[in-house]
């Protein structure tokens, strides 16, 4: 019995995605401009990287061709995370109008329906910008250890999204108290990516301890990045703590889970 | 209406999400720091000049602007007009007695000014308590910022509010928005200042009214522009507010031509 309705919910799940890739993809021009953008967006992502780099050599410890390396790891776990969950940033939208009370009236979990009502393809040559970024630092770098090299990026790429997914969750769920707060979410997402392409190293010890464990950011690509190198990494972020991204990953995942039951319970509705 | 009346409306419409108001602080401290770390250990790491900038500026240069964030309209630059324009609504808008254009520049220099209260204050106290005192000495910069701040809140609405108007052809504008969110957030020097650009790449940004969003008011503010060059920013600053504004203006006139409402 549970195993027919589960897979009765995948059937489903795939007609809803079936019909939103066909839906996007039906607007030619539209979707052809979502996806150039989405690409230089990435591409202007990197540029402001590569400025700072006009005036330095070396930034924590890393040359450009190893920040190459933590760039593109956390742009494809953000990218791949916001193709799957980032939609939830409209919940602001259907909390302001009232609409989210026919989701709660529904027989699904909240979230499930929020999630699987939409993939957002626009991201994927987002993605196809990290993973430029990521083969170009890897074809750059002296890699010591190709087998563990490749073993860490493989955790990386899986958890890394898990992480940042778990964050876009985390912003959702304060949405239901902060109402207007589209622009946070954005920030709050966009910070952690921000600062998960970032060389953790020129972090102070407070930074550190927030994006290294608070906020797991630094997981993603630096630690990762790291291993990869053969470099020992700064003080509080020792590069072997790489191994423990599927911790980090469950640790965010707990947190956006609370945040999310609370904000869910928080809600009482706009009447009507 | 008077035109005081709209822009105590947006000011008074911004003052009433107060938790939203404290979350985007949080994370405009949050931004701050990460951008302080970067450019400071960047800065410890040049062995060039640096285009002049000290420890002190520098810090000045990464609060500030992220104290004007929240005034200046510049990572995510949706407006209310784009979305009116998809809705058809914008046909009532044509129909009121104030200005389209007037009509939501004055509620968004409201809005904008409102939030340097409780968004941009805060931040630059932040600042000066984490990397210590950066706030230039006097009352020119201070005057002088006040203007450029205005203008560049201003400026920036009307940047969006040109990107929004392009709806009356293209329908979907965000991918446009997006990439006029990025591309202005860049050149406008949030990330790395504008004057830290190889040569090239500065040459681009200036044809742009991009860096008088941000760069050009956080220069007067900080001091670090003064006397005849500060004065030299706000008449760029003026001159492209006004090439905007003649823009938004032909923009509506043409759209109103081409909008086609159904529905009766």
């Amino acid at each position: 019995m549970a195993e027919t309705t589960w897979r009765a919910d995948l059937t489903a799940y795939r007609a809803v995605l079936g019909s939103r890739v066909r839906a996007q993809a039906s607007y030619r021009t539209s979707f052809a401009t979502d996806l150039a953008t989405a690409f230089l967006v990435g591409v202007v992502e990197l540029a402001e990287t590569w400025v700072v780099f006009s005036q330095v050599d070396v930034l924590g410890g890393l040359s450009f061709a190893a920040v190459l390396l933590v760039f593109g790891l956390s742009n494809i776990c953000f990218a791949t995370a916001d193709l799957v969950v980032g939609h939830l940033d409209r919940l602001p939208r259907y909390i302001q109008a009232g609409t989210i009370d026919v989701f709660y009236l529904r027989p699904q979990p909240l979230l499930a329906q929020l999630v699987t009502s939409e993939i957002s393809l626009r991201r994927l040559t987002r993605i196809g910008v990290g993973v430029i970024a990521l083969v170009w630092g890897l074809s750059v770098n002296d890699v010591p250890d190709p087998a563990r090299a490749a073993a860490v990026v493989a955790l990386s790429l899986v958890f890394g999204t898990v992480v940042f997914a778990a964050q876009f969750v985390t912003a959702a769920g304060c949405q239901f108290w902060l109402v207007n707060g589209a622009e946070l979410t954005n920030s709050f997402t966009y910070g952690s990516s921000y600062a998960a392409s970032q060389p953790a190293s020129v972090f102070g010890t407070v930074l550190k301890l927030t994006f290294g464990y608070l906020v797991p950011a630094a997981f993603v690509g630096y630690l990762p990045t790291l291993v990869v190198l053969g470099l020992p990494g700064p003080s509080l972020l020792p590069a072997w703590l790489a191994w423990c991204l599927p911790l980090a990953a469950l640790w965010s995942c707990l947190v956006a889970g609370l945040v999310w039951r609370a904000g869910v319970r928080h809600y009482q509705g706009a009447g009507g | 209406m008077g035109t005081w009346q709209l822009v105590r409306a947006g000011f008074r419409q911004q003052s009433q999400y107060r938790l939203a108001m404290v979350a985007g602080l949080a994370t405009n401290c949050v931004f701050g720091f990460i951008r302080a770390s970067v450019l400071l250990a960047a800065l410890d790491a040049s062995t060039g000049a640096f285009a002049g900038y000290t420890r002190e500026s520098l810090a000045a240069y990464v609060w500030i602007s992220q104290a004007l964030l929240g005034a200046v309209l510049l990572m995510v630059p949706t407006t209310a007009v784009g979305e009116r324009i998809k809705t058809g609504d914008i046909a009532v808008d044509f129909l009121r007695p104030v200005s389209l254009l007037a009509g939501h520049l004055w509620m968004a220099l409201g809005r904008g000014l409102f939030t340097l209260l409780p968004r941009g204050v805060p931040a630059v106290v932040v600042g000066t308590l984490t990397v210590g005192w950066f706030l230039p000495g006097g009352v020119a910069p201070y005057l002088l910022g006040a203007v450029s701040v205005v203008l560049a809140v201003a400026g920036s609405y009307l940047g969006a509010h040109c990107v929004a108007l392009a709806g009356f052809w293209l329908v979907e504008t965000r991918g446009l928005n997006a990439l006029y969110g990025i591309v202005a957030t860049f050149l406008a020097g949030l990330f790395v200042p504008v004057d830290l650009f190889p040569g090239w790449l500065r040459g681009l940004a200036a044809l742009t009214p991009f860096p008088t969003f941000l760069q050009y008011p956080v220069d007067v503010l900080s001091g670090r522009v003064v006397g005849l060059d500060a004065w030299s920013h706000l008449a760029t600053q003026a001159g492209w507010l006004l090439g905007m504004l003649l823009l938004a203006q032909l923009l509506a006139t043409l759209g109103r031509r081409h909008l086609e409402v159904q529905g009766g």
